[in-house]
């Protein structure tokens, strides 16, 4: 069942990348398509944890919410880029973090490293070595709501 | 405004060619020509559309793939050898 | 196309540029290379979309727009990768970050907030 929806995926993907839809051409994104599926497979055995399919609207609120929070953050760093005096403050912290499951943690060092002026340097199994701008970057994640807003995904 | 867009993405590329030169560590380099590339890409979707060449986007895509690839593998290429530098007991990767 | 969707396109490849430019002039005031690997990511993770956003409005519905989507999520979904990738390689290559309070020493004291 879920091989089925990887090689819908991908065969709607090729589609749409190709654009031109000639026997030789479809031939072609057939064999990839059954093979990168057997890859797939292979990698799930060896990998233990396969991806699991729960892509909710939880997730594209999370997403969305993060997208606003990078322009937000991008606004603020802009700004300091531009302040002749440079004023930047940066720290090199350890976050401690409550996250627990691989997935969790993936998208949450994820999420601060795609917000400008926090970097993930480490991750850790309790915590996260953190390089920030700014001493307010370092309590924004403190306050913890990324990490809140994570939990609740429950993925 | 598209020629603006393609002026500024070029500027940039210059300033991160400056800061590759200056260095001063490797990994400065490193982080200039990655972002040098994701510039390329800008460039390339920018300029194909706006000299409309033909399959441009599969091009910038391609770019961006072979962009990432290169600068994690190199990255990594870094990493093991401070890691085998600190086990040998010699000078430290800069 | 229309008049209105031109203006926006306008509106967000002006802005996209003077981001990306933004960014260039951060990767060359910046004095560490922690901190600028924060001024490149704002070249990555707002300017491009921006540009690309601004390309797609004139697109317009085609396969194109559809490819110029793909370039988008695919460097916001590898920018975090690569930065990471980078600061890492830098702190096992013994490069530290410059930092403004050097009493707060990394990895020390466990902090107050649980």
């Amino acid at each position: 069942m879920r091989l089925l929806f990887i090689s819908g995926l991908l065969a709607a993907f090729w589609l749409l990348l190709s654009g031109h839809y000639v026997p030789l051409i479809l031939a072609l994104g057939a064999v990839s398509v059954v093979l990168v599926t057997w890859f797939v497979n292979r990698m799930d055995k060896v990998d233990g944890e396969p991806l699991s399919m729960r892509l909710g609207f939880g997730l594209v609120g999370y997403l969305a919410w993060l997208m606003w929070q990078v322009v937000l953050s991008n606004v603020t760093l802009a700004r300091r880029i531009w302040d002749p005096r440079l004023p930047i403050r940066p720290t090199w912290q350890r976050l401690d973090t409550s996250v627990s499951t691989p997935l969790e943690k993936t998208l949450y060092a994820n999420s601060i490293t795609l917000t400008p002026g926090t970097l993930t340097t480490d991750v850790k199994r309790d915590h996260f070595m953190i390089h920030s701008l700014s001493p307010e970057g370092m309590e924004d994640l403190r306050q913890g709501e990324m990490e809140g807003r994570i939990r609740r995904l429950r993925i | 405004m598209l020629l603006a867009a393609i002026v500024a993405v070029m500027v940039t590329m210059l300033l991160a060619l400056v800061r590759a030169f200056l260095g001063p560590t490797a990994y400065d380099r490193m982080l200039a020509a990655s972002s040098f590339g994701t510039k390329t890409v800008l460039l390339i979707a920018l300029g194909g559309h706006a000299m409309s060449w033909h399959s441009y986007l599969d091009v910038a895509l391609l770019y961006a793939m072979v962009n990432f690839v290169a600068t994690v593998a190199v990255m990594r290429f870094f990493e093991y050898r401070a890691a085998r530098e600190a086990t040998e007991g010699g000078e430290s990767a800069s | 196309m229309s008049v209105v969707i031109q203006w926006v396109s306008d509106i967000l490849l002006l802005a996209g540029g003077l981001l990306c430019v933004t960014g260039g002039i951060g990767l060359i005031r910046m004095p560490d290379f922690f901190s600028r690997v924060h001024a490149a990511g704002v070249t990555e993770t707002l300017a491009a979309p921006l540009l690309l956003v601004g390309l797609m409005l004139q697109l317009e519905w085609s396969l194109d727009m559809f490819k110029a989507l793909m370039v988008l999520v695919f460097i916001l979904a590898t920018n975090p990768t690569a930065s990471h990738a980078m600061a890492k390689a830098a702190l096992h290559g013994g490069l530290r970050p410059w930092q403004a309070d050097q009493d707060k020493t990394a990895g020390g004291a466990p902090s107050s907030n649980s």
